[in-house]
């Protein structure tokens, strides 16, 4: 009883604090957003006075199994019904601003408008879903690789609600206006600072796991989950240095500016790429792919030598989205060299993880899971190929600025990111929820070919429309007159946008099949099929051949 | 495979494999040392902190229309940096210097072209062209893919407090003075406003434009703010100047 009225308590006083911050507000952005603080704590605190347990509640919504398993997996069951959720709702966001682009009559200002959903698209899909993804997986795996219970249980079901709640405020913070514009860090300093408490928070409940380990050694995977939580705190809090305006507003300005400003930018965004795009899922990868093949990792050397040389080098790529920019010229060159140095141990990752399959590769063709893992290692190798190559200050001068960048993007995020994602949710749904297998694999089969033809759709229109823009740009004719004005530039793309457009609805088609699987697999349902493969077998004909006597 | 130095590697590895205080320190200075080398020399080389006569920090107004086109988004689609290619200077005009966004907190350089560049779009078009652009694109440019921003006309500017912005700005380190923070609020929405008497206006913010921008003179809305940011974009250099040759001359290599 004590501690329902302690809590609801401060339920009670955090509502207090949001009613103020929201008659105070400087602007109406921050004004919503206190107001959200507001409702969550009000709704927690009628919730906790009837002594009702939404946990409880909700798990028998999902169908959640009761009773303690052997692992803290909870917060993990959360955090996969959370990577669905928010996987469909940024891919819808992503095809609703491609759309936009196609026809601009789909743009309804002031809170629809491109200028503001695409950062909500961006966000939606790097960190709720990504990001999600992460939580859920690092918490799975460092657990079952130190053959422990995650430490702080209380402080990672923290982390998980604690993230959801930056999520909507990054969200409905970019329909309202609250934005600091710096790409992939746009939530404005008290959703940044908030985002801290979180993060040190994960760092506490990761590490302290590891410390509690029942192995001698640390598997390959943490070192890659570690790096991504260390760096991305460092980049996390250097990139989001800001002055507030008020402390009841939203608006800040950057401690830096200009080049200096721009230079930091890039480093975080960047890294944010090499670091929760690549380190992360790379540590998913070293446990997922190994897991389903039922082989050991390749090399081990390998993983030594590309993970400190990954994560070295990586830092140093930033300057080359600074091409020809007022940047200094040996910091582009810098950035360009880097970038190129990270080919090797890119494809060193790449690697380790494809020659995982030796002596399995049949499963290829069987078990439509490991076809997602190996295709997403193919996308891996793919765009970390094509990153050095754009690097190259000559082939940047043609691609920066135009879409080809975006085609780079989304080969690496639909390939490599969404299918290594998607593999780990069919490989954990079943697992987490102890079912037999997924509702249905020849749904997973289906969002496979779903998924890689939205790809090659997406990939090709965008390669294509960013050569076509880059060329026009500098297009001169005989008398040397430019030759095509900028608006002849966007009208040639038309064809190229609304195919993205259908590239990315094939690729949230495949993600919807997912979500009926996920839903159909938790439920407890098993779908009848055929098996997806199955030699023949004839018992008629299974027998010596005697001859037979004559009629 | 067996060479002696591989062997003591991997055996001086296992050591940090098994502690994870060491693996996390030694990540952290991995992952250090990049952005401390690319990063902190640009605070103290002089092509990078160079003032070029001319600049100067934003007004209230521009500095309220900067705070717009960021709320906007309008950064997701123009770029503010040209580059030094022959058909970009043609198109956009002279390559952009690194001290001519040297108050600008955050940058608004871009990363995609989607439309036009606009770090000089300042005065390439007429203040009415902008307000029917902005209020609907397709009117002016057809085949133009900008959605709509007619709210701009339809809202009032409204800064919470324009002195509060300012000291933000000078907090970070925009050189505005005492008198321009006191300032502030008659010069925000007098710059708008012909009506309004400004004190010292135009010695404290050189080349500042002050009119009615939206051509509704009885208020002053977000539209005015917006426009008077991209009419004052690129404006402040002379790039023609000898100074400025001087300067763009020494910025080698680009």
């Amino acid at each position: 009883m004590e501690s329902v009225v302690g809590r609801s308590g401060l339920w009670f006083v955090l509502i207090i604090l949001a009613l103020a911050a929201y008659v105070g507000a400087q602007d109406p952005g921050f004004a919503a957003h206190a107001l959200i603080i507001g409702i969550i704590a009000f709704g927690l605190m009628i919730a906790t006075l009837a002594r009702y347990d939404p946990m409880a509640k909700a798990q028998s919504i999902f169908r959640m199994p009761e009773g303690p398993s052997r692992y803290y997996d909870d917060v993990i069951r959360w955090g996969v019904i959370a990577t669905v959720f928010w996987g469909m709702a940024g891919l819808l966001a992503g095809l609703v601003i491609a759309l936009q682009l196609v026809f601009p009559e789909l743009n309804f200002e002031p809170w629809l408008n491109f200028g503001r959903l695409r950062p909500l698209h961006t966000s939606a899909v790097i960190f709720a879903f990504g990001g999600n993804a992460l939580l859920a997986t690092s918490f799975y795996v460092v657990q079952r690789t130190c053959r422990t219970t995650l430490a702080f249980p209380g402080l990672a079901r923290f982390v998980f609600w604690g993230y959801q709640l930056f999520i909507v405020l990054a969200a409905t913070g970019y329909l309202l206006g609250v934005t600091q514009s710096k790409e992939y860090a746009e939530p404005e300093w008290y959703v940044d600072l908030w985002l801290t408490i979180v993060w040190v928070a994960y760092f506490a409940v990761f590490v302290g796991t590891i410390v509690r380990r029942k192995e001698p050694h640390i598997y390959v995977a943490n070192w890659f989950y570690l790096a991504f939580i260390i760096t991305i705190a460092m980049l996390h809090i250097v990139n989001n240095l800001s002055m507030p305006v008020s402390f009841l507003g939203s608006r800040s300005y950057s401690a830096f500016a200009g080049v200096q400003d721009a230079l930091t930018q890039w480093w975080y965004g960047h890294n944010a790429v090499g670091f929760f795009l690549t380190a992360g899922f790379l540590a998913m990868m070293y446990y997922f792919v190994p897991k389903q093949a039922e082989r050991p990792v390749y090399s081990y050397r390998l993983s030594i030598i590309h993970f400190w040389s990954l994560i070295f080098l990586y830092i140093w790529a930033g300057p080359h989205h600074l091409h020809y920019t007022a940047l200094p010229d040996w910091a582009q060159t810098l950035g360009m060299v880097f970038s190129i140095m990270l080919w090797m141990p890119s494809w060193g990752g790449m690697i380790n993880g494809l020659m995982t399959l030796n002596g399995a590769w049949d499963k290829v063709r069987t078990d439509p899971i490991i076809r997602m893992m190996v295709l997403s290692l193919a996308f891996y190798g793919m765009s970390t190929f094509e990153g050095p190559m754009m690097s190259i200050k000559a082939v940047n001068s043609l691609s920066h600025y135009t879409d080809w960048t975006i085609g780079h993007v989304h080969s690496g995020a639909l390939g490599w990111n969404g299918m290594i994602t998607f593999a780990c949710i069919y490989f954990l749904v079943p697992r987490l929820w102890k079912r037999e297998r997924m509702y249905s694999l020849r749904m997973i089969n289906w969002h496979f070919w779903l998924a890689t033809l939205g790809i090659v759709f997406y990939a090709a229109s965008m390669w294509v429309a960013g050569i076509t823009q880059g060329l026009m740009w500098r297009e001169y004719d005989a008398n040397g007159y430019l030759v095509n004005s900028f608006i002849d530039t966007v009208t040639a793309l038309k064809p190229m946008y609304m195919m993205r457009a259908f590239g990315g609805l094939l690729y949230l088609a495949g993600a919807a099949v997912l979500t009926f699987n996920v839903w159909m697999t938790i439920a407890g349902r098993l779908r009848d099929e055929a098996p997806l493969y199955q030699a023949t077998y004839d018992a008629e004909a299974d027998r010596p051949l005697v001859p037979q006597p004559a009629e | 495979m067996t060479d002696p130095m591989v062997k003591e590697t991997v055996k001086g590895h296992k050591r940090i494999e098994r502690n994870v205080t060491l693996m996390a320190v030694a990540t952290l200075i991995t992952v250090a040392i990049g952005g401390l080398v690319q990063i902190t020399p640009l605070f103290y080389l002089d092509n990078t902190i160079e003032k070029v006569d001319g600049m100067r920090p934003y007004t209230p107004l521009e500095q309220a229309g900067r705070d717009i086109y960021i709320r906007e988004g309008c950064y997701t689609c123009h770029s503010q940096m040209i580059r030094p290619f022959r058909d970009e200077v043609e198109r956009y005009g002279a390559y952009s210097l690194a001290a001519e966004s040297m108050f600008d907190h955050p940058f608004q350089w871009g990363s995609k072209r989607t439309g036009p560049d606009l770090a000089r779009v300042g005065g390439r078009y007429s203040d009415s062209w902008h307000v029917q652009h902005l209020n609907d694109p397709q009117s002016v440019v057809p085949q133009s893919i900008m959605p709509k921003y007619r709210f701009l006309s339809e809202t009032d500017l409204h800064i919470a407090d324009a002195s509060a912005m300012l000291n933000a700005l000078s907090t970070v380190g925009v050189p505005y003075t005492a008198e321009d923070i006191a300032q502030a609020e008659n010069d925000l929405y007098g710059q708008a406003d012909p009506d309004v008497d400004l004190v010292d206006f135009e010695t404290r913010y050189p080349k500042a434009q002050v009119r009615d921008y939206d051509g509704d003179p009885s208020r002053v809305t977000e539209m005015d703010a917006l426009v008077a940011y991209l009419q004052m974009l690129g404006t402040l250099i002379d790039v023609n100047s000898a100074a400025a040759q001087q300067e763009l001359a020494e910025e080698t290599g680009r």
